[in-house]
C-alpha cells in the first residue's frame, strides 16, 4: 500500500507516493536520486546515512519515509550554498579529513550540527560527537582536525556558514 | 625557485566529488531497466542440502527468476584459487559459485532471486524453503587437523589445505645452542575487514554482441576481468569491468567473489542489468576476513640478549574456500619477512592452511605481514624480559646496520635499503624514552599501570617483480602499466593499471606527471578503474601502487621527455644535444627565453604541421613497468596506555610512528595512511574479532556485534619520517598504505603486557577486552612481578616467559 507524502529535501518540495515500509534513505536514492548519502550498516552504527531533518541529524537508514512527510530535509547535496562549499566541506578538503570518501556526507553532516550546538568544541567534544559515525580510513585524526578548523573559520566569518 | 610539487601536501583532486556527494559508487549507478539481485545464505556452518523448494519465492511479487545451484552448475565454472604456492600439496578445492549439495560456512551462497526492486528480492528469499541436514563443524584452523574432526572436503585430508616451509641457516643448531629460548602462542584472531562501502556488483550483458560489462567494488578491475572469464566463459576481450568510486578495501575487494559472478550468470540469463549489493550484516560473513592465526612461536638467544634464530608452527585458517590470494598470505607474505628489521641468523616458518566452517580469509590490511611482525615483536619483549635488558637494547642490538643498497637476510631476500636504527633514534628522541620509563616507574608507585610498547618492522611491498610472482606461484604479473597522453591544448590524461580506491592517486600520480615535466597538477587527470580505457594492471594491493605504478609513469613521463627534445630540437634547428630542459620549459642552451614550452610541443606534435623527418604524430606514451625487486618500508612505533587496574579498561594514551617510506610523493597524504593503518592495527589489538560459536554461527555479525573503532577511543596520531630512498625503482619510493597496521597491533599489544607486568600478567589473547584483562589481573591476583606463563609451549620443556 502505497502512502503520499510531501517533504522539502534541499530546498525543493517533493510529493511522492512510497510504500509504508521505505526507509527514507532509499527514498533519497531511489526516488530522488540524491545518491551522495550512503548506505553503510543495517544497524544504525555508522552514520555514512545521516542527513538533516528540521534541524536535527538523523540516520536515514533508521528513520522510514513516511516519518519525513511535512519535514525539511537537507542532504550532502544540499549543503553548499550558491556554489559556495560550506565550511565544513571546505575543512574536511583542506585537512584530508576523507580518504575513500564513503563515510563523509555523513561526517560533514554531523560535525556541520555538532558546530551549530557547539560553535567552539574541543577535541575530545568532537570525538565524542562523532561517536555514532564510522570512518575505517583516517583513523578519525584528519576529521577531528577539520571539524576544529571549520569551527575556527565559521567562527571567525571566514566560512560564512 | 618555486616549490617542487613533487614532496607538496597539496589538497586532494578526488575530493570536491566525495564532499558534495556527487561521486558514484557502484550502488549509486543505476543503468535503465534495472532489477535487483538478493541472495540466501546458509544459516548452517556445514550441512548437507536435501533439498530446495523455491516455488513460493518465484511466485511472489515483483520476481523475475530464482536460481539455485543446479542451475548455475556446468554453467559457471568453480571459482579459482589465483595463488597455489608451489611445493605445498595445495587442495585448490572446488569452489562453486552456488553451493549444490553442500553449505560450507555460515554464508555460502544457496539460491538468487531478482526481482524488480530489492525489498521483493529481499521477500521472496524467505520464502525459499531449503531441507538441511546439519553437519558437524570446525572452527579453530589448529582443531581442523587434528584426527577425528569434521571434514569439509572430500580431496583435503585433515582439513590441510596445504603446507609450506621457508628456512634459512639451522634452526635446530640455533635453538639446541641457545642461551635463551623464549616461546609463545600467539592466536592472530580472524578479522573482518568492514570497509565502509560494501560490495555492489551491476552486470549487464549484450546478447547480440556476447558482451558483458560489471560494475565492481574491486581493487583489481583487470584480475576480476581475467577471473570472470574462467568462469563465465565469455572470451576475455568481450568483458568490461569498471570500478567505479570505490569505498576502501583493505584486501577484502581483492578477491574476485562468486557473488559478483552469480549477478552476471543472472544478468545473462534474463537479457537486464542486475545490482546486488550485500546489506553491512550479509558483508560480515558474504566477504572476506583477514589473520586468522594459531601460532606456535619461539625465539633463539644469547646470554646477552643477541637473538640466534626464531622458528614457528602456524595453523592458518583459510575460512571454508580458498579465496583468490588467500594461499599467498601465510606464506610468502609472512613466513619470508622472519627477519624483519633484524640479523637473524636462522630461520624457519612451518605453515599449514587449514579449511574450517567459517567465512574464507583474504588479504587484509598487511596480510601476513602484521603477523609477523608481531611474533617477533613479542618475542623480542620476551626475550629481553629473560636477559634483564630493556626492550629498546635488546632491539638495537639486534638491528640490521645502516645499508643503502642491498642487504641480504637468511631467509633468501634481498632488503633494499635500510636505516632501522636512525628511525628508532627518532622515535625515542620524539618520546623521550628515559622520561617515560621514568614517569612508569614513579606511577607504579602510585598504583598507576602505565605500559610502553616499543616497536620496530620492516615490512615487504611494492609486489612485484613478476618473475618472483610466477616462481612463488602467484597466477598473474605482478608489473604496471600508465600511459600518458598530451592533448593539442596541453592538458594531460594519465590512464594507470591500478585501482586505487581512497588512497588519492589522482593526486599523487597528478604530482608526478607535474614534476616529471612542468605541466600544471590541475592539467593532469588520471584515470583508473575501467578496463577498456585504462592498460593492463593487476591493482591496488600489497601497497603496490606508487611503487610500481608510479615506476610505470614516472618513465611514460620520461619518454614523453625524449620524444620533446628532439621536437624542440627541430622546431629551435638546433642540435638536440643542445636542447636543456626546465620546469616545462625546452630551450637551447643559453637561451631560456626562447623555448617551447610542453604545451607548444604538445600541440605541434598533436597536429603534426612540421615534424622532424621520421617521428610519429601524437605525444603519447606508455610503459609496461617490472619493478627489479619489492620495497622495504621500515620504522619505529611506540604506544603508550593505561589500564585501569579495577575494570580492566585500557586507554590508548599516545601513539607514535616514525615511518620511512623513502621521498614522499605527497606528506599530507603519506600521514593520512599512518593515521588510519594505526587505528585500524589497534583495533586488532584492542577491540575486534570475529567470535563464531561451535555450531559455527558467527556471533559478532553486525557493526552493534564487532567493535570497529571509534573516534572516542583513539588519540591523535604522532607521525614522523626520515626518508631512504629504495634503490630499486625509478622515484626511489617505498609503500606505505599498511605500515601503520603492520606496527601498531603489537605496539599497543606490548604496551598492555608492559603495563600489567608488575602484576604478574604476561600473555592475553586479543582483543584485550576489558573482561579479558581484568580476569588476567584477578588470575595473577597477589604474583606481583614474579609471573610465570603457564605452559603455552606447545610440548618445549623450557622457555617461560618472565615477567623480569
Amino acid at each position: 500500500m502505497k502512502v503520499p507524502i510531501k517533504l522539502t529535501v534541499n530546498g525543493r518540495s517533493h510529493e511522492s507516493e512510497v510504500e509504508a515500509r521505505t526507509l527514507l534513505v532509499h527514498y533519497l536514492r531511489d526516488d530522488l536520486g540524491l545518491t551522495g548519502t550512503k548506505i553503510g550498516c543495517d544497524t544504525s552504527q555508522c552514520g555514512a546515512c545521516v542527513v538533516r531533518m528540521n534541524g536535527s541529524t538523523v540516520k536515514s537508514c533508521t528513520c522510514l519515509a513516511v516519518q519525513a512527510d511535512g519535514a525539511e530535509v537537507t542532504t550532502i547535496e544540499g549543503l553548499a550554498q550558491d556554489g559556495n562549499l560550506h565550511p565544513v566541506q571546505e575543512a574536511f578538503w583542506d585537512n584530508h579529513g576523507l580518504q575513500c570518501g564513503y563515510c563523509t556526507a555523513g561526517m560533514i553532516m554531523t560535525v556541520a550540527e555538532l558546530l551549530e550546538r557547539n560553535p567552539n568544541p574541543s577535541a575530545e567534544e568532537v570525538r565524542a560527537g562523532l561517536e555514532g559515525n564510522i570512518c575505517r580510513c583516517t583513523g578519525y585524526h584528519n576529521i577531528v582536525k577539520a571539524a576544529l578548523a571549520a569551527a575556527e573559520a565559521i567562527s571567525s566569518g571566514a566560512g560564512g556558514g | 625557485m618555486t616549490t617542487r610539487i613533487f614532496g607538496s601536501g597539496i589538497r586532494r583532486r578526488e575530493d570536491p566529488r566525495l564532499i558534495t556527494g556527487q561521486a558514484s559508487y557502484t550502488d549509486d549507478i543505476k543503468p535503465a531497466g534495472l532489477v535487483h539481485a538478493a541472495i540466501l545464505r546458509s544459516p548452517h556452518g556445514h550441512a548437507r542440502i536435501n533439498s530446495i523448494d523455491t516455488s513460493a519465492a518465484a511466485a511472489a511479487p515483483g520476481v523475475i527468476a530464482v536460481y539455485t545451484g543446479a542451475d548455475t552448475e556446468g554453467v559457471l565454472n568453480p571459482m579459482p584459487c589465483a595463488w597455489v604456492i608451489p611445493d605445498s600439496d595445495v587442495k585448490a578445492v572446488a569452489y562453486p559459485p552456488i553451493a549444490k549439495d553442500v553449505v560450507r560456512y555460515v554464508g555460502d551462497a544457496v539460491a538468487v532471486v531478482v526481482a524488480e526492486d530489492r525489498y521483493q528480492a529481499e521477500d521472496a528469499l524467505e520464502l525459499i524453503n531449503v531441507d538441511y541436514e546439519p553437519l558437524p563443524t570446525v572452527i579453530n584452523p589448529e582443531a581442523a587437523m587434528q584426527e577425528g574432526t569434521p571434514q569439509l572436503h572430500e580431496d583435503a585430508p585433515n582439513n590441510q589445505a596445504f603446507h609450506w616451509v621457508a628456512a634459512g641457516g639451522d634452526t635446530d643448531d640455533a635453538f639446541a645452542n641457545a642461551d635463551v629460548v623464549v616461546r609463545d602462542t600467539i592466536i592472530q584472531q580472524k578479522l573482518i575487514p568492514n570497509p565502509m562501502e560494501p560490495r555492489s556488483a551491476i552486470a549487464t550483458y549484450v546478447p547480440a554482441m556476447g558482451e558483458l560489462t560489471i560494475w565492481n567494488t574491486t581493487q583489481n578491475p583487470h584480475i576480476a576481468r581475467f577471473v570472470t572469464c574462467l568462469v563465465t566463459g565469455i572470451p576475455e576481450h568481450k568483458i568490461r569491468v569498471i570500478a567505479p568510486e570505490v569505498g576502501g578495501g583493505f584486501g577484502a575487494k581483492i578477491a574476485v567473489y562468486a557473488w559478483d559472478m552469480v549477478t552476471a550468470f543472472c544478468a545473462m540469463k534474463l537479457g537486464r542489468p542486475v545490482k546486488w549489493t550485500e546489506t553491512r550484516s550479509e558483508n560480515f560473513v558474504s566477504t572476506t576476513h583477514g589473520r586468522d592465526h594459531v601460532e606456535y612461536v619461539e625465539m633463539a638467544a644469547n646470554s646477552d640478549g643477541r637473538v640466534t634464530g626464531v622458528r614457528s608452527v602456524v595453523y592458518a585458517g583459510m575460512g571454508a574456500y580458498l579465496s583468490t590470494a588467500a594461499p599467498g598470505i601465510p606464506t610468502i607474505l609472512h613466513g619470508l619477512m622472519y627477519s624483519g628489521p633484524y640479523d637473524i641468523a636462522n630461520i624457519k616458518a612451518d605453515i599449514y592452511g587449514v579449511f574450517t566452517n567459517s567465512t574464507p580469509v583474504e588479504a587484509y590490511r598487511g596480510a601476513g605481514r602484521p603477523e609477523a611482525t608481531f611474533l617477533l615483536e613479542r618475542l623480542m619483549d620476551l626475550v629481553a624480559a629473560e636477559v634483564g635488558k630493556d626492550p629498546v637494547e635488546v632491539r638495537r642490538m639486534n638491528l640490521i646496520p645502516k645499508f643503502e643498497n642491498g642487504h641480504d637476510v637468511a631467509i633468501g631476500l634481498t632488503y633494499d635499503s635500510g636505516d632501522y636504527e636512525g628511525v628508532l633514534n627518532v622515535a625515542l628522541e620524539h618520546v623521550n624514552y628515559d622520561q617515560l620509563r621514568h614517569d612508569q616507574a614513579h606511577g607504579r608507585e602510585h598504583g598507576r599501570l602505565t605500559g610502553i610498547g616499543v616497536s620496530c618492522y620492516c615490512e615487504i611491498c611494492g609486489l612485484g617483480p613478476s618473475q618472483v610472482a610466477g616462481a612463488v606461484g602467484f597466477g598473474g604479473g605482478l608489473w604496471e602499466s600508465a600511459t600518458v597522453r598530451f592533448y593539442a591544448t596541453g592538458k594531460v590524461n594519465v590512464f594507470i593499471g591500478t585501482s586505487p580506491h581512497g588512497q588519492g592517486e589522482e593526486t599523487t600520480f597528478a604530482q608526478i606527471m607535474s614534476d616529471e615535466l612542468g605541466v600544471p597538477v590541475d592539467d593532469v587527470e588520471v584515470v583508473h578503474g575501467d578496463t577498456d580505457t585504462t592498460p593492463m594492471g593487476w591493482g591496488t594491493y600489497g601497497s603496490r601502487t606508487t611503487v610500481v605504478g608510479g615506476g610505470a609513469l614516472a618513465l611514460s613521463a620520461r619518454k614523453i621527455k625524449d620524444k620533446a627534445i628532439t621536437l624542440a630540437a627541430h622546431l629551435l634547428e638546433a642540435a638536440e644535444a643542445d636542447i636543456e630542459y626546465e620546469d616545462g620549459n625546452f630551450f637551447v642552451r643559453g637561451a631560456p627565453d626562447n623555448g617551447k614550452s610542453i604545451q607548444e610541443i604538445a600541440l605541434m606534435a598533436n597536429v603534426a604541421w612540421n615534424m622532424p623527418e621520421g617521428m610519429e604524430p601524437g605525444l603519447e606514451a606508455t610503459t609496461f613497468y617490472d619493478p627489479p625487486n619489492f620495497s622495504y618500508p621500515f620504522g619505529a612505533h611506540v604506544a603508550v596506555v593505561n589500564v585501569d587496574p579495577d575494570n580492566g579498561h585500557i586507554v590508548l594514551e599516545r601513539y607514535v610512528a616514525v615511518d620511512d617510506c623513502g621521498p614522499q610523493i605527497n606528506p599530507m597524504i603519506v600521514e593520512g595512511q599512518v593515521h588510519g593503518g594505526v587505528v585500524q592495527g589497534a583495533g586488532q589489538a584492542l577491540w575486534e574479532g570475529a567470535v563464531y560459536d561451535d555450531n559455527g554461527q558467527l556471533l559478532t555479525g553486525s557493526m552493534l556485534d564487532y567493535a570497529l573503532p571509534r573516534a572516542h577511543l583513539v588519540p591523535d596520531i604522532e607521525t614522523l619520517s626520515t626518508v631512504t630512498p629504495s634503490p630499486h625503482n625509478p622515484l626511489g619510493v617505498k609503500g606505505i598504505g599498511e605500515t601503520g597496521t603492520i606496527a601498531s597491533t603489537v605496539t599497543i599489544y606490548n604496551a598492555v603486557i608492559d603495563a600489567l607486568r608488575p602484576l604478574g600478567v604476561t600473555r592475553l589473547e586479543m582483543p584485550l577486552t576489558p573482561e579479558r584483562v581484568w580476569r588476567a589481573i584477578q588470575e595473577a591476583g597477589g604474583h606481583h612481578g614474579h609471573g610465570h606463563s603457564h605452559g603455552h609451549g606447545h610440548g618445549h620443556d623450557h622457555g617461560h616467559d618472565h615477567g623480569h
